[in-house]
């Protein structure tokens, strides 16, 4: 059995943050949930798709993050507990239906989580979704801690319910990625099928019915905001004149400063876990109570604005200080000693300065940046590209492992500003600048963003090579399926989605197959659409090996070795492909035994044919 | 209990995150409290992977730069890289078998040598404790299990509120069959390194 299905209340279990919200969500009884993966918020999807065998609860990787808004939306409309997952930057992509849903609201209740990612860990900006409940009006609630990330999971379906609107719950990647001990609470059984019942004057929205049902969301914001004032964990904690308000992982931020500076007695905490609409009265007697404030926010300064304009509407004289004057910044994530230093210098505090080790000494280190891995397939089509198109090609990328071309020595990505950029943006170099353009998409970012920009091309005859890397999966965020895989490896029983047929339907006419693995044939293809007019298509087909690994797919190959009598050192393998499987020894290359998968990309590269199997 | 914070680097692929979970549930089991922080994503493609353990009365489970008790070291550069992260009086467990990155073989800067690397470390730290962990885990049985060898380095110290025999039983009760006799051979190989040499 899943441990997340354990029905042991009371006891408990060391958690993932992620695991904790999911966790959440099936002790309300959750029966619906819809994602797109994406780093933080991956792992609150997997333990659905690894359970979804052991219970009724409907479960699915939608090819996007509007999809699976619009999928919950259906599923909520009729009455069933939903639940939507998504990385920050997929609120922007869901961003539409989220804004009309907001009018229609929800039947059954729905969570939408948002995990935003400050300091950029693995995302292509750092957005704060908060402005995200300010815009669409919905309720938002900031857990702090694990088993917080589990308890208002579990009651933001309630709070979704009575208000009849969806629920943000909005996290950041040290929540998500957080591990601790969380209490199990009971569980409640999932209904996993209704009768949806007809009001189209409630949910069809045509100007009409959006005129009154935007008069129905403020009034909703209203009850709301009561819910919020009288929400048990917003709370003001302490009675003293050094005012501090944090939201999320900042909270335990704060409380580890106050610990280590022994000024709890001259504090008064005030922790906002329902923190839209602003809870304005317990704002108010917070800001009364205090003679300065220090709001302690990741990101943009959402809390420490709207206070200053409750402040300002009250006529209150108190002191906020928050970004730049309390010497917060608006970049990246805080730690508990840059919060330490800022509640300091605020309440000018001495705390004797530790100091650190003094690493001025230490020589300058070779980077250790993320590589695409040894057998990895991506390699093998840059190598071939690159041979037929050189490096003056203009090379729009997209989102995923294979971003990682932009290293040397593949240096081959010029443009990205988001999912499915790649073939859209292609189009507009095609036809504005000198250069040709070979644009790379992955098999799932494809599917969730690519087909469109591909329509677009086609249509507008734009002209440019579009390689699709079909590795059979979505590996950067964990190997989840997408509708192009192969199902049965992982007992995924789904529809296969051919992505040659999409291509072809979408009026590609010259499109190719390719295996990177077998170099010269691949080259001899990619040749051929050098000078075809119009859009081609490049489909490069292999399977991502660590999944292969995984899910067993394929048997083992034999790894290769650098046979030290031929080898000439022209170092082709090394200058021009970079495998962390291949290193120096002193001046003779060889390959870790270890590491290669056997995948012979550079037994075909070595002019000397040096390298072989062992 | 005095509060401890313990911050691990490695290498994408190393098993970082495999000890810094099972450290915590160890503590769990008893009764201590434990935060655990993990970075997933992007930086498993063999890039930098820190993670931190919190055991005691602590809320952040991050740990901030000249914070640590301890730092484990999985490769001696990283170990070097992420020495700021220990406070002036901390504790260092390092392997010392290099794992040089793709870019020096690329010619993108030179790996320092691994004496230079140790001779540095000993004078920022109160100790360093420093084995060939690659060649520790050969000798178990299984290059896989060096982060076991690491996790015995550090429960070695005898630092920490979890003794050798729980965490065992933690390794016992959360390691699938066919890998355990490797790991608990590595853990004890990596116990000897450090155990009561304090």
């Amino acid at each position: 059995m899943h441990k997340l299905l354990t029905d042991s209340p009371g006891s408990g279990q060391f958690l993932l943050g992620n695991e904790a919200i999911a966790r959440g969500a099936i002790e309300a009884g959750v029966a619906f949930v819809t994602c797109y993966p994406g780093t933080p918020s991956s792992e609150i999807p997997l333990q659905f798709f690894q359970l979804t065998r052991e219970t009724d609860i409907y479960f699915e990787y939608s090819v996007n993050e509007k999809v699976a808004l619009e999928v919950g939306a259906g599923a909520a409309a009729t009455g069933l507990r939903t639940l939507v997952t998504m990385k920050h930057v997929g609120v922007n992509v869901a961003a539409d239906p989220l804004m009309t849903l907001a009018y229609v609201g929800v039947k059954g209740g729905m969570v939408i989580v948002t995990a935003d990612d400050p300091s950029l860990f693995s995302s292509q900006n750092e957005q704060d979704n908060r402005y995200y409940a300010r815009l669409s009006g919905l309720p938002m609630l900031e857990p702090t801690t694990i088993q917080e990330l589990k308890d208002l999971t579990a009651r933001a379906f309630e709070l979704s319910e009575s208000l009849k609107l969806p629920v943000l719950l909005r996290t950041t990647t040290r929540l998500n990625h957080m591990r601790g001990s969380v209490t199990l609470g009971p569980m409640q059984a999932a209904i996993t099928k209704k009768a949806f019942e007809k009001d189209p004057f409630n949910t069809v929205t045509v100007p009409a019915v959006s005129r009154r049902l935007h008069r129905v969301l403020l009034s909703r914001q209203e009850q709301a905001l009561a819910l919020a004032e009288n929400w048990e964990a917003n709370q003001i904690i302490g009675r003293g004149a050094f005012g501090l308000v944090g939201n999320g992982m900042a909270f335990n931020y704060i409380l580890d400063a106050v610990n280590d500076l022994n000024i709890k007695d001259r504090t008064s905490l005030l922790k906002l876990t329902f923190s839209h609409p602003l809870p304005r009265d317990l704002c108010l007697q917070f800001l009364k109570q205090v003679e300065t404030v220090l709001v302690v926010e990741e990101l943009e300064p959402v809390l420490e604005q709207e206070l200053k304009a409750l402040a300002y509407d009250n006529g209150l004289d108190v002191s906020i200080l928050g970004k730049n004057t309390g010497g917060l910044s608006r970049l990246f994530e805080y730690n508990p000693a840059l919060v330490r230093q800022a509640l300091a210098r605020a309440f000018g505090l001495e705390f004797p300065d530790p100091g650190t080790i003094d690493d001025s000494d230490i020589p300058d280190l070779p980077q250790r940046p993320p590589t695409l891995c040894a057998g990895c397939p991506h390699r093998a089509t840059y190598y071939e590209i690159k041979q037929v198109y050189g490096e003056e090609t203009i090379y729009p990328t997209d989102i995923g492992c294979y971003t990682l071309g932009l290293l040397p020595p593949i240096s081959m990505a010029d443009f990205l500003i988001c999912m499915g950029s790649s073939v859209s943006s292609a189009c507009g170099f095609a036809q504005a600048a000198e250069q040709k353009t070979v644009a790379f998409i992955g098999d799932s970012t494809f599917f969730h963003s690519g087909v469109t920009g591909l329509v677009n091309a086609v249509h507008n005859r734009h002209n440019f090579t579009l390689v699709i890397l079909d590795n059979g999966t979505t590996a950067m965020t964990g190997h989840q399926p997408h509708p192009g895989v192969d199902g049965r490896p992982i007992d995924w029983n789904r529809h296969r989605v051919s992505i040659e047929q999409m291509v072809k339907g979408c009026g590609v006419e010259d499109v190719h197959v390719i295996k990177p693995f077998a170099v010269k044939k691949s080259i001899e293809t990619i040749r051929s659409t050098l000078d075809s007019p119009g859009v081609s298509v490049i489909i490069s087909q292999e399977i991502c090996p660590l999944f292969a690994k995984s899910a067993k797919t394929a048997k083992a190959k034999k790894p290769y070795f650098v046979d030290p009598d031929r080898c000439r050192n022209h170092r082709d393998c090394v200058r021009l492909l970079a495998c962390p499987a291949i290193y120096l020894d002193g001046e003779q290359v060889r390959i870790d035994e270890a590491m290669c998968v056997g995948c012979a990309l550079c037994a075909q590269v070595c002019p000397e044919k040096a390298i072989r199997p062992i | 209990m005095q509060d401890k914070r313990i911050v691990f680097v490695g290498v994408g692929g190393q098993g970082n995150l495999l000890i810094t979970r099972l450290l915590g549930e160890a503590a769990l089991a008893q009764g201590i409290p434990a935060l655990v922080s993990e970075i997933h994503g992007m930086a498993q493609r063999g890039g930098v992977v820190e993670s931190a353990v919190v055991l005691g009365n602590i809320n952040s489970p991050i740990v901030a730069q000249g914070e640590a008790d301890i730092l484990v070291g999985f490769e001696p550069m990283e170990t070097l890289r992420a020495i700021g992260k220990v406070r002036k009086n901390g504790l260092v467990v390092t392997n010392t078998a290099p794992l040089p990155p793709f870019t020096v073989s690329i010619g993108q800067g030179t790996y320092p040598d691994p004496k230079h690397i140790l001779g540095i470390l000993c004078e920022k730290v109160r100790q360093v404790f420093h084995f060939d962990a690659k060649a520790r885990a050969e000798e178990a049985g299984s290059l896989q299990s060096l982060n076991m060898v690491l996790l015995g380095g550090l429960i070695g110290l005898n630092e920490l509120p979890i003794t050798p025999e729980a965490m065992k039983a933690t390794l016992k009760a959360n390691t699938r069959r066919s890998f355990l006799e490797a790991n608990l051979k590595a853990f004890d190989l990596g116990l000897e390194q450090t155990w009561l040499k304090l």
